[in-house]
């Protein structure tokens, strides 16, 4: 159990008569990346506020490094890193600054703290803009000097709420590149997102809608258990195409993607290409269809779409 | 072309209206706001309305009598009866009578001498006022006792054409030129501080919710009272220079004299600028909102500078009044400044003020560290 790094058992939090959080079971390794998807309004920054104790769970039970949640959370401030969703840092003060703050908020010695300032500043590209005023840097850079502020007193544990959420795909990339590094010198990463290749690269995921947890595992195991099939029909007329399919009580859901359709069919269908060219020769007529590899999406919306109806 | 023109005008219109109906929604969505729209008049004006009298009743005063005669009990008898004044102390020397002066206890002390009896046949001044000269309308409202009648004492005084000697010797303390300037400096010190310092520190947490600062700071190891004493201490400073100014310029334009100590109205003035900042402090930690903090900020000064005593004697308001009065530290601190400015004052002599605002600085930042939680519930 010393390798768990956060769990939870029976989270739920209210706020007001409105369910944010149901029932939440985790179970989250060290040293993994772990990541929250779902969309905006899930619960994903509810469940990360009250796993570092900024919030008071109306029932249920957090450990989080060895920790009971909220009751030992100042403890636990001095050994997390927390990236909140809106950019928190102070915008009339220069990257260095921001770090000698943090640093001194985290009662840094002032030799740990310089060298520290230094790493961080070569780590995460922002030598040569160290006296510029973090109000005046653009959307990546920012986000890599909250990354350095959030990592400057090296965290056991990493809390991230959709960090790239105003970053363009390249520095996200960077990004994530920063994120592993930190993983392989042993932190632990939870990380919210809404993007699925984010996701992806994730140890771990959880995918959360209305406050429930719909499913939890490695995304490759996810994908692997789907629990159905993926069909690509491409051709003109894809919207109406889409109407007809979906009412279909096997199909699962059928999503337009540039030129084809990407259509979900229950596991119990044996060969699917033919079943579909079979009950819907005349929609089919002149398309082609090819079975493909379920991606982290079919799952999503597979595991997601029963919420919604 | 006409139409061209007239329905530009529309459009000009219907983009202002648009503008005007966002605004009142907008307002009418925020609550405070829209209670300080109705409260402020309301409030202020029945409290001022009431609060403000520039006819002064009830000056507290002291009684040196050396006479211990007749004379003296109906004199004291006749001006209670004015009530422009009460005697609240009694003294055997002059001398403590203007120590009690300066002290700010009473406002001025009447001394009658052995000789009253004689006095009083030979058509003389029978006693003599000390009075407190620092705040000229407090002054002005004895001075008016200067040629009271004494009716009571010898009736012919009144028939006796010749005799117009006023009743009493009047002295005047501190301010014998009657300068209003003498009066308002030490007392705008207080003033400004309170509109500077409040307003600084009013805005300070609600600035970081605002901008989003705060959501992380609570996640940092910063306990509420280290953030509380760290926003305060820079404005410390700046109150301080503030002071200076006032009194520096106070000292070369309006040639106010620094009688008491500078480093007791430096203690003094440190120990308002700590309770106005923590003011300010409480003020964050109730309003949601920058405008609030401001709206907030402003309900706490008109107050300061109407019933501190600043710009109408304290004893000229009603007890409600006074009481308002009392729980604002400016009215503490310009009793502490005229006291040393203007009378030579030792703290010593003015522990009581000091006292307040020590408390008050204590169990505000406590209040106001205890309602800073570092939850987001």
């Amino acid at each position: 159990m010393a390798d768990i790094a956060i769990s939870t058992e029976g989270l739920t939090h209210y706020f007001g008569s409105f369910k944010a959080i149901d029932n939440l079971d985790l179970s989250i390794p060290a040293k993994t990346i772990y990541g929250f998807l779902g969309p905006n309004g899930c619960g994903k920054s509810t469940a990360m506020r009250l796993i570092t104790g900024l919030l008071t769970p109306t029932s249920g039970k957090i450990h989080v490094l060895g920790m009971d949640i909220p009751e030992q959370a100042e403890a636990l401030r001095l050994r997390i890193g927390y990236m909140t969703q809106k950019f928190s840092l102070y915008d009339d003060l220069s990257v260095i600054e921001n770090l000698r703050f943090i640093s001194q908020i985290y009662n840094l010695d002032s030799r740990t703290s310089k060298q520290r300032i230094d790493e961080q500043l070569t780590s995460y590209g922002l030598n040569e803009r160290s006296t510029r005023l973090a109000g005046s840097l653009s959307g990546g850079q920012r986000q890599r000097l909250a990354l350095a502020c959030a990592t400057l007193h090296k965290p056991e544990l990493l809390v991230l709420d959709e960090p790239t959420s105003a970053v363009d795909p390249e520095n996200r990339r960077d990004f994530w590149e920063k994120l592993f590094d930190l993983c392989d010198q042993g932190t632990t990463i939870l990380v919210s997102t809404h993007y699925m290749d984010e996701a992806e690269r994730c140890h771990g995921i959880a995918i959360l809608e209305s406050g429930i947890k719909r499913a939890d595992g490695s995304p490759a195991q996810l994908m692997k258990d789907l629990g159905a099939q993926v069909v690509e029909i491409n051709g003109d007329n894809l919207r109406q195409l889409k109407q007809t399919l979906i009412a279909d009580a096997d199909i699962i859901s059928a999503a337009q993607q540039g030129t084809h359709l990407r259509v979900l069919i229950k596991e119990n269908i044996d060969d699917p290409k033919a079943w579909l060219q079979q009950k819907f020769s005349d929609a089919m007529q002149g398309r082609e269809l090819s079975l493909v590899r379920p991606s982290l999406e079919d799952v999503f919306v597979h595991s997601t779409g029963e919420g919604r109806q | 072309m006409m139409q061209n023109s007239s329905s530009n005008i529309r459009q000009s219109l219907q983009r202002i209206y648009a503008i005007v109906i966002k605004e009142l929604r907008q307002l009418s969505r925020d609550k405070p706001t829209f209670g300080m729209i109705v409260m402020i008049p309301f409030i202020e004006l029945l409290l001022f309305g009431f609060a403000i009298n520039t006819n002064i009743r009830h000056l507290p005063v002291a009684l040196v009598d050396q006479s211990q005669s007749e004379i003296a009990r109906t004199l004291t008898a006749d001006l209670t009866a004015t009530q422009v004044v009460n005697f609240v102390k009694t003294y055997q020397t002059p001398l403590q009578g203007a120590a009690a002066i300066t002290r700010g206890e009473v406002r001025a002390t009447l001394i009658v001498p052995k000789d009253v009896a004689q006095r009083l046949n030979d058509g003389r001044p029978v006693a003599q006022w000390v009075i407190d000269g620092s705040d000229t309308v407090v002054g002005n409202a004895i001075l008016i006792l200067k040629n009271m009648p004494l009716t009571s004492l010898n009736p012919n005084i009144q028939t006796n054409p010749n005799i117009s000697q006023s009743t009493f010797e009047m002295t005047l303390l501190y301010n014998p030129e009657r300068r209003s300037a003498i009066n308002i400096v030490p007392g705008l010190i207080g003033i400004i501080l309170t509109m500077t310092m409040v307003l600084f520190t009013s805005a300070a947490l609600v600035r970081e919710r605002e901008r989003g600062n705060l959501e992380l700071l609570i996640t940092t190891p910063i306990k509420p009272m280290e953030l509380m004493v760290g926003k305060i201490v820079p404005y410390v400073f700046v109150g301080l220079l503030q002071m200076f100014i006032i009194v520096g310029l106070g000292h070369l334009i309006f040639n106010v004299p620094v009688n008491g100590g500078m480093v007791q109205l430096l203690l003094a003035t440190l120990l308002f600028i700590s309770a106005s900042l923590t003011l300010g402090m409480l003020i964050s930690t109730v309003a949601k909102t920058q405008l609030q903090a401001m709206q907030l900020t402003v309900f706490i000064l008109i107050p300061s500078i109407l019933l501190s005593g600043f710009m109408f004697p304290y004893e000229g308001m009603p007890v409600l009044a006074q009481w308002i009065a009392e729980a604002l530290p400016v009215t503490h601190f310009i009793r502490l400044t005229r006291g040393i400015v203007l009378r030579a004052a030792q703290l010593a002599d003015l522990w009581s003020d000091l006292l307040w605002l020590a408390c008050f600085t204590l169990i505000g930042l406590l209040v106001a560290a205890k309602r800073f939680k570092k939850r987001l519930d």
